[in-house]
C-alpha cells in the first residue's frame, strides 16, 4: 500500500507539473514456462557507450540464454538501451524503481547505491537471491577498494563493473607549436598554468578545459573540483566531517579562477547544456590543449573506432600525464600526484521475479569469457577482475599507466546518500568561480550551502 | 385548524408544473449520468493529482534516500523555503518576462497583425505565410527545439553564418531574448488562426460605414475591430499565457542555463523535483504555480465577463 501511495505521489507531481518523463523499463513478465529478463544501461547503439550496447545484443543474450537452455531452462532476456545524460538516466531509473518496475539488471553509478538502497530501490543481494551472491566466484578476483563501491553499510549491493581514473590529457601536435614537450608531465599547478600561457600564445583557442558548473553534472566533480581538492590535500569528506570552506577548497577554486579568469579556459563552453560533448569535439578539432578527463575519454570518445568524437591519430597526438599535487608533497596522504576513481555497478532489482536467474545474468556478464569478449576490437576498459585485466590491458599503453600508476594513488567519493545533494553543491561553487566571483566567496557559500545538506556546521571540519 | 384548500383551478394550473418538475428531475438525472464518466475521468486525472501535490507539498517527499522510503510530515516547511529560496523569485521573474514578451506581447501583437494583414488576402501568398507560420507549431517540441540549438549555436550555428559574425553564443548571451523570439516565432500560428477567424466575422458594412465616416486605419481597429473581437482576445490571451506559464520547452533550449538566467518555473520545479530529488519541496513550488495560475485565470476570466 505504502508503495502504492508513493507511486502515486510520483504520478501527481508529474501530471501537476506537466512533466511526461516515461518510465519505460519493465519489471519481467513470465508468461508461460519462459522465464523472461530485462538488462539495462545507459547504452545505445550507434550512440552513448555503443560497445556495451553491442556487447549485451551481441554477445550476452544468445550466449546466456544457450547457457541456460543448456540447463533446462527457457529463459529470454530483452536489452533497454539509454543514451541521455546520466542524471537523467538516473532520474529514469530512480522513477521506475520507486513505482516497483524497471528492468530485471540494471547498471548504476556507484555513488547512486547509497541513496538507492536508503530508498528501498535496492537490496543486499543475499537477501534477494540467497547464497549464490556471497558464493560468486568472482569475488575473490575483485579487489577491495573495487569491491567498496558495491557496499553500503558493510553489505553488499551489487557487482562491480570496473574501476577508472583521471589524467591530464593534451594534444601533442598543439604542444610542439607551442615549444612543449610530447612526453609532459606537470608538477605542480604553476607547471600548467605555464603551459596553457605557452599554448595561449601559440594561437590555441581554448588551453585548458577543467570542467565547472552544473551543466557538465558529476563531470565537474570527477574530473575537476575532486581532483582538485585532493591536488591540494583536501578530501570532501572525512572521517565523517565534510569539508566546507577551508584553505585546499579556496585552492582549488583558485585554479578554477586563474584558468577562466585568465583566459586559459573558455568559460562559456562550462555554461552550455552540451558544454562537455562540445569539449570533447574541440579536442579532437585541436582547439584544446590540456583536457582534465577520466579514461573514458580515451576509450570512449576519441577512440578511433567506437568513440563519439573519434580521432583517428590518436595514439600519435593524444599525449596524457599524471594530475599534479597543487605543489609536490602537497597531495592527500603527501601524494605528488592524484586522481579520483568512480565506477559503474550492476544491480539486481528487487522489484524482479525472477532474482536468481537476474544475478546470474548480471554475473554472467562479468564471466572472465564476457569480460574479454566485451573489451575485444579497442574497447578495452579496467574491469573489475584482476585475473583478466592484465590480459585485457596488454597492448594498451594508457589502461596499462591508469591501472599500474594512477589507481594506486587514486581516491574514490564517500559511498554516502548524501553525497550527489553535496556533488551538485560543488558543482554551483565552480560556476560561481568561473563566472566571476571570487573563490573565498564561493567557498563560503558553498559552506552554507553544505550546512543545509549534512545537517548543520557540527557535521563540518573546522 | 383549517385546512388551506386550493382552488380547483389551481390543483389544475399545478399539474403541468409538477409534470415538468418531475421531467426536469428526470433530465437532471439523465444529464447527470451522462457527465458522470467525465467527472470522474476529472475527479481522477486532476482534482485527485491536484490535492495529492497539496499534501505532497507538506511532506519531505524525496526521489531517492530514506525520505524516498519513509516520508514525514514537515508542514509549511517547504512553502517557506521555496519563497525563501532566491532561485525561486528569479525564476518567477523570469516566467513574468517570458509570458509578457512572447505570449502577450509577441504571440497576440504578431499574431494579430498577421492575420490583419491577411485578411482580404487570397492566392499563394497567403497560403506561404499561412504555411511557414503553422508549420513551426505543428511540428514536435523536441524538433523545434533542437533547430534552434543548431541554429543559435555559437560554433556552427546558421544565424552567426548568416550574420557574418563569429562566436556569438545567442543561447548563453541572451538565453531569455532567444527562448522569447523562440516562443513567438513557434506560439504565433494559434493566435494567427484565431484572429483570421474572428476578423472574418467583423461586419464588412460597419467597416466600410467607418471608412466613409473618414475613420483613419488605427480608428477603424480600434472603434469597430477590437470591440467586436474582444472575446477572442481576452480568450486568446488566457489560453496562451497559461500555456506559457506552463511551458517547459526553454529547458529544451537552455536546461535553464547558463547560471539559471533562463529557469523559468516550470524549470525550476523540473530541476528542484526531478534533478534534485526533492519531491516535496517541487509539489510546494507546484502548488504556488498552480495558485498562480488560478489568480491569471480568474482575472482574465472578470475581464471576459465584464463585457457582457
Amino acid at each position: 500500500m505504502a508503495l502504492r501511495k508513493r507511486s502515486m505521489g510520483v504520478v501527481a507531481v508529474l501530471a501537476a507539473t506537466g512533466l511526461g518523463l516515461a518510465a519505460c523499463g519493465q519489471s519481467s513478465g513470465g508468461g508461460g514456462d519462459a522465464i523472461e529478463l530485462t538488462i539495462t544501461q545507459n547504452a545505445i547503439a550507434g550512440g552513448k557507450n555503443a560497445a556495451g550496447a553491442d556487447f549485451i545484443t551481441n554477445w550476452v543474450i544468445p550466449k546466456f540464454e544457450a547457457a541456460q537452455k543448456a540447463k533446462g531452462k527457457d529463459v529470454k532476456v530483452k536489452f533497454i538501451p539509454s543514451g541521455v545524460d546520466d542524471e537523467q538516466y538516473k532520474t529514469k531509473l530512480s522513477l521506475d524503481l520507486k513505482s516497483g518496475k524497471g528492468a530485471d539488471v540494471m547498471d548504476i553509478d556507484s555513488i547512486w547505491a547509497g541513496e538507492f538502497a536508503d530508498a528501498g530501490y535496492l537490496k543486499p543481494l543475499p537477501d534477494l537471491v540467497g547464497a549464490d551472491a556471497d558464493n560468486w566466484d568472482g569475488w575473490s578476483q575483485i579487489p577491495e577498494a573495487v569491491q567498496g563501491m558495491a557496499t553500503f553499510n558493510g553489505k553488499k549491493y551489487a557487482l562491480p563493473v570496473g574501476t577508472d581514473g583521471r589524467v591530464l590529457y593534451f594534444n601533442k601536435t598543439l604542444f610542439q607549436k607551442a615549444g612543449l614537450p610530447a612526453d609532459w608531465q606537470p608538477k605542480s599547478w604553476q607547471e600548467i598554468l605555464d603551459a596553457g600561457a605557452k599554448l595561449k600564445s601559440s594561437g590555441v583557442p581554448v588551453p585548458i578545459q577543467i570542467n565547472a558548473g552544473t551543466a557538465m553534472g558529476e563531470a565537474t566533480s570527477m574530473q575537476g573540483v575532486l581532483p582538485l581538492l585532493a591536488g591540494a590535500g583536501g578530501e570532501v569528506q572525512k572521517d565523517g566531517k565534510w569539508t566546507g570552506a577551508s584553505q585546499s577548497m579556496k585552492d582549488a577554486l583558485g585554479l578554477y579562477q586563474k584558468i577562466y579568469g585568465g583566459g586559459l579556459g573558455d568559460p562559456k563552453l562550462q555554461q552550455e547544456a552540451k558544454g562537455r560533448d562540445k569539449s570533447f569535439q574541440q579536442f579532437a578539432a585541436g582547439k584544446i590543449g590540456i583536457l582534465m578527463e577520466g579514461d573514458y575519454f580515451w576509450r570512449g570518445v576519441v577512440n578511433p573506432k567506437t568513440g563519439v568524437a573519434k580521432m583517428a591519430d590518436r595514439d600519435q597526438v593524444v599525449g596524457y600525464a599524471m594530475i599534479p599535487a597543487m605543489e609536490p608533497g602537497k597531495g592527500i596522504r603527501g601524494q605528488d600526484f592524484v586522481s579520483m576513481s568512480g565506477g559503474a555497478l550492476r544491480a539486481v532489482n528487487p522489484n524482479s521475479k525472477h532474482p536468481k536467474e537476474a544475478f546470474e545474468l548480471a554475473a554472467f556478464t562479468l564471466s572472465p569469457e564476457g569480460l574479454k569478449e566485451e573489451t575485444k576490437g579497442g574497447n578495452v576498459r579496467i574491469t573489475p577482475r584482476t585475473d583478466v585485466n592484465k590480459e585485457i590491458l596488454a597492448g594498451e599503453p594508457l589502461l596499462t599507466y591508469i591501472s599500474e600508476k594512477v589507481l594506486p594513488l587514486t581516491a574514490y567519493r564517500p559511498p554516502v546518500a548524501v553525497y550527489p545533494q553535496v556533488s551538485v553543491a560543488l558543482q554551483e561553487a565552480t560556476a560561481a568561480v568561473a563566472g566571476g566571483t571570487p573563490p573565498d566567496q564561493a567557498a563560503a557559500d558553498y559552506q552554507k550551502k553544505l550546512e543545509g545538506i549534512v545537517g548543520g556546521a557540527g557535521n563540518i571540519a573546522s | 385548524m383549517a385546512l388551506a384548500t386550493s382552488p380547483p383551478e389551481a390543483a389544475e394550473a399545478a399539474r403541468p408544473d409538477r409534470y415538468s418538475s418531475d421531467a426536469a428531475g428526470l433530465g437532471r438525472l439523465r444529464a447527470g449520468v451522462f457527465v458522470a464518466p467525465a467527472l470522474l475521468l476529472v475527479a481522477v486525472f486532476l482534482v485527485f493529482p491536484a490535492l495529492w501535490v497539496l499534501y505532497l507539498g507538506l511532506t519531505n517527499y524525496r526521489l531517492t534516500g530514506a525520505a524516498a522510503a519513509a516520508p514525514q510530515f514537515v508542514g509549511p516547511a517547504n512553502l517557506i523555503e521555496a519563497v525563501s529560496n532566491p532561485e525561486f523569485w528569479s525564476s518567477t521573474w523570469l516566467t513574468v518576462e517570458f509570458v509578457a514578451g512572447s505570449a502577450v506581447i509577441g504571440q497576440v501583437g504578431l499574431g494579430f497583425t498577421i492575420a490583419w494583414l491577411l485578411r482580404d488576402r487570397r492566392g499563394p501568398l497567403k497560403r506561404l505565410v499561412e504555411g511557414l507560420v503553422i508549420l513551426a507549431w505543428i511540428l514536435p517540441s523536441a524538433i523545434v527545439s533542437f533547430l534552434w540549438v543548431a541554429l543559435l549555436d555559437r560554433d556552427a550555428g546558421t544565424l552567426n553564418a548568416l550574420l557574418g559574425i563569429q562566436g556569438f553564443a545567442w543561447l548563453l548571451d541572451h538565453p531569455m531574448l532567444s527562448i522569447i523570439v523562440f516562443n513567438i516565432w513557434r506560439g504565433t500560428a494559434f493566435s494567427m488562426m484565431l484572429y483570421g477567424a474572428a476578423l472574418g466575422n467583423v461586419p464588412p458594412s460597419h467597416l466600410e460605414s467607418a471608412r466613409l465616416a473618414g475613420a483613419s486605419g488605427w480608428q477603424q481597429l480600434r472603434d469597430v475591430v477590437f470591440p467586436h473581437i474582444r472575446g477572442h482576445i481576452l480568450t486568446n490571451l488566457l489560453l496562451i499565457s497559461l500555456w506559457t506559464f506552463n511551458d517547459f520547452t526553454p529547458f529544451l533550449l537552455t536546461a535553464g542555463g547558463p547560471d539559471g538566467k533562463s529557469e523559468v518555473l516550470a524549470v525550476h520545479v523540473y530541476k528542484v523535483a526531478l534533478q534534485s530529488g526533492e519531491l516535496g519541496h517541487g509539489a510546494a513550488v507546484s502548488t504556488i504555480i498552480l495558485l498562480i495560475n488560478l489568480v491569471v485565470a480568474v482575472f482574465y476570466l472578470r475581464l471576459l465577463r465584464s463585457k457582457k
